[in-house]
């Protein structure tokens, strides 16, 4: 589904991304590991396509087409999401609107029909149920005023209403309560397929008690130096990140 | 303004701005001016210049009453005394006064009894804009009383409006019939000698609207009038007056378009309202005029007096209005709050893109006691342009208890445009209270870059962007020309980031 081969990216003129090879697979869970500014959350924007970052290096296909031939929009409605570790404000403009134009702009991309007024708000319903966020919410403006944990729940409701071929979780664990995290996790569980696949991009093993990967990547100076299976991230988190930078020779 | 109404009123509000929201966004793509078009009309018009002689004609051929042609008179004199206003945050060039033709009408001024007898050209014209005076007569519920140039043309609903004893009619009209009523309102709100552009617009004023609500009447339908700007080289001087006797209330709805053309044109209207005891009036308008090239050639210029009287108790007025168009806008619509206990607001979206410039804001004088005012400007500034709030809240010292609320918001797209807040507070009276909230923000590339990421173009997203900032305001207008103000935020900002 995904393929990232020797992949360089800077950001404000600094290498951050120095040769990341990945390939995910439909069905499958990876998990990507790493101390503070190994270049985690720079991966997970460099594929949804962020301005500020520029690839010097590399390809990325994805269902086999180009991902740098694409611009954002296209990468998105070809199936790719990104929950963002921080959602941003848009102030004025409402949940509900906001998803129908984003629901809409992916069928049309499909060729489906668009979703009249009431086939959307049926929609919006089971996702709701499904992941268990709070009504009240898509009343209101796009992130406008919602708690971490809200914002976090809202990324995975927008998940679930449009339904990606390949979900990015960059950090969706952090700034969670213990009971928003089982919501957020069960809500990522439920969405999970055969047919789909998910990157968890964090930095604690905690989250992965709950979304179980195949396979634990570890990201460090830019590069993914260690791949195992879901016991990596126990050790992990029982060894620290020093481990991982003595076994390099550090 | 274009005027596309929306047509299935009966569905539910939330299912037409959904719907709207997507027709929207497959508009987009177009990229030039949507109503720049000429329509082949045979028009009436008299030598260029501005002249004393010029008046007397524009009074006979109008055939008005005597206090009418003095009150031009009165206005030209004045006006000869007067100089160009220079306060404005903007830059207008010189405008030859005698290169203007000043009186242009429609030949045909004849009342037609279907529309088989209106010139084709003038049925097309309509198309085009979307209005087929017809169907706009069956869908929208909407009574019209369209003026293309100066003339008005057709008047829609007057008999249901006539049944409750509601005058809606051209100007001209009005002062044939009912004189008394212009005779005692005209420059009341805006007298003559009151700045340049009304002093000129009193003298040499062709045509516009009247309407008059009686004591006790709830209009029953959103009143509507189209202006357009039509004859080449015409300056187009339009005269609104609106009445609403005690307990009465009216809705108000104006909006305009003008052809795509080279040479700047002026324009120069006045709007009055007058609200008496209870009475409550809200004018709504979206405003799409010709804005010039993405070079700043051409486009319309502006000049507009507005302004209400709260004159009774608990008087209420309501200014609402969308700004997109214009090469230069200068417009203040303001209540002069008289009555005690009365109400005034002016919410406001301006849009200035390219090389336009808008210097626009509102007045609230406070007199009477326990008077309330609110303004809302949300200014959105791109590309080259220049966009100014200038406000004035003043206090009369017998104004006990008066409060006003004020707040401005500017949104810059991109680093070449300018946004200027200039708030006067005038204050005489101890017991009011009197709020300012001002910011200014850029949109942000992490908002565009989060629509982007859920599937939605970098264009569709500011205009989402754009309408949420707004939104505030554009809930006030009625339904139908909230949908067109949205559509034409998104329209106007076409292109404006790269």
């Amino acid at each position: 589904m995904l393929v990232i081969k020797d992949l360089y990216a800077k950001v404000e003129g600094k290498d951050i991304l120095k040769g990341i090879n990945l390939t995910v697979n439909a069905g499958e869970v990876h998990a990507i590991m790493g101390p503070n500014g190994s270049g985690k959350s720079t991966l997970a924007n460099v594929l949804a396509g962020h301005s500020n970052f520029e690839v010097t290096h590399g390809s990325v296909t994805f269902n086999g087409k180009d991902i740098f031939e694409m611009s954002p929009d296209v990468r998105a409605k070809e199936g790719l999401f990104l929950s963002f570790q921080y959602p941003v404000e848009i102030p004025g403009v409402s949940m509900v609107n906001f998803l129908k134009t984003a629901v809409n702009e992916h069928r049309k991309y499909r060729n489906e029909k668009e979703l009249s007024a009431g086939d959307f708000l049926k929609l919006m319903r089971e996702k709701k149920a499904m992941v268990q966020i709070d009504s009240q919410l898509t009343n209101r403006s796009v992130n406008e005023g919602f708690s971490g944990g809200e914002k976090k729940k809202n990324e995975i409701f927008q998940m679930a209403m449009l339904e990606p071929k390949l979900a990015i979780l960059d950090e969706t664990d952090s700034g969670l309560d213990i009971d928003a995290l089982r919501i957020v996790s069960n809500g990522v569980n439920m969405l999970k397929s055969k047919d789909n696949a998910t990157i968890l991009v964090t930095h604690y093993q905690r989250l992965l008690d709950y979304i179980v990967p195949d396979f634990v990547h570890v990201l460090y100076e830019g590069r993914i130096v260690k791949s195992a299976g879901k016991e990596l991230a126990l050790e992990l988190e029982a060894k620290g990140y020093d481990w991982i930078k003595k076994e390099l020779g550090e | 303004m274009s005027v596309l109404f929306v047509t299935g009123i009966n569905s539910s509000y939330f299912e037409i701005i959904m719907e709207d929201q997507n027709k929207l966004l497959n508009e987009v793509t177009q990229r030039d001016y949507r109503f720049g078009f000429v329509s082949d009309i045979e028009t009436d018009t008299i030598v260029k210049g501005l002249n004393e002689e010029v008046i007397r004609i524009i009074s006979a051929k109008k055939d008005e009453p005597e206090f009418m042609l003095e009150f031009r008179l009165k206005a030209y004199r004045r006006w000869l005394t007067m100089k160009m206003p220079e306060w404005a945050q903007l830059k207008v060039p010189e405008i030859d006064y005698q290169d203007i033709i000043f009186y242009a009408a429609p030949t045909q001024q004849a009342k037609y009894e279907s529309l088989n007898e209106v010139d084709p050209e003038l049925l097309r014209t309509f198309e085009k804009l979307g209005i087929p005076l017809e169907e706009q007569k069956m869908l929208s519920g909407v009574a019209v009383d369209a003026v293309i140039d100066s003339v008005s043309v057709k008047t829609t609903f007057k008999e249901t409006l006539a049944e409750r004893g509601i005058i809606f009619c051209s100007f001209s009209e009005a002062v044939k019939h009912h004189p008394d009523l212009i005779q005692k309102y005209l420059g009341m709100a805006v007298p003559i000698n009151d700045n340049y552009f009304a002093a000129l617009n009193s003298a040499v004023f062709s045509d516009g609207s009247f309407v008059y609500i009686p004591k006790g009447t709830r209009c029953p339908m959103e009143l509507s009038t189209y202006f357009r700007i039509n004859a080449q080289n015409t300056g187009q001087f339009e005269r609104t007056l609106i009445i609403a006797d005690d307990d009465s209330y009216v809705s108000y709805l104006e909006g305009c378009t003008a052809p795509m053309r080279d040479e700047n044109q002026l324009h120069a209207a006045v709007v009055e309202i007058i609200a008496l005891n209870r009475a409550e009036v809200k004018y709504s308008t979206v405003q799409n005029w010709y804005p010039g090239d993405k070079n700043g050639k051409g486009g319309i210029f502006n000049f507009v007096t507005k302004r209400g009287i709260c004159m009774g108790i608990a008087s209420k007025i309501f200014w609402n209005q969308v700004e997109t168009g214009s090469a230069i806008t200068w417009k203040y619509p303001s209540c002069v709050l008289m009555g005690d206990n009365s109400v005034a607001e002016f919410n406001s979206v301006a849009l200035t893109n390219n090389y336009q410039q808008a210097d626009t804001g509102t007045k609230m004088i406070h007199i009477g006691k326990n008077t309330k005012s609110t303004i809302v400007s949300k200014g959105i500034s791109a590309g080259h342009s220049s966009n100014s709030y200038r406000g004035l809240v003043r206090v009369a010292a017998k104004a006990e208890n008066a409060r006003n609320y004020s707040q401005c918001d500017s949104l810059l797209l991109g680093d070449s445009c300018g946004a200027h807040t200039f708030p006067y507070i005038e204050v005489g009276n101890s017991s009011s209270i009197i709020e300012h909230e001002a910011t200014t923000s850029k949109i942000g590339e992490d908002q565009i870059f989060y629509c982007n990421q859920r599937g939605i173009s970098t264009e569709d997203a500011i205009g989402m962007i754009v309408n949420g900032y707004a939104r505030e305001v554009i809930n006030k207008l009625p339904m139908e020309f909230a949908v067109e103000a949205q559509k034409l935020l998104q329209i106007s900002l076409e292109g404006s980031v790269g």
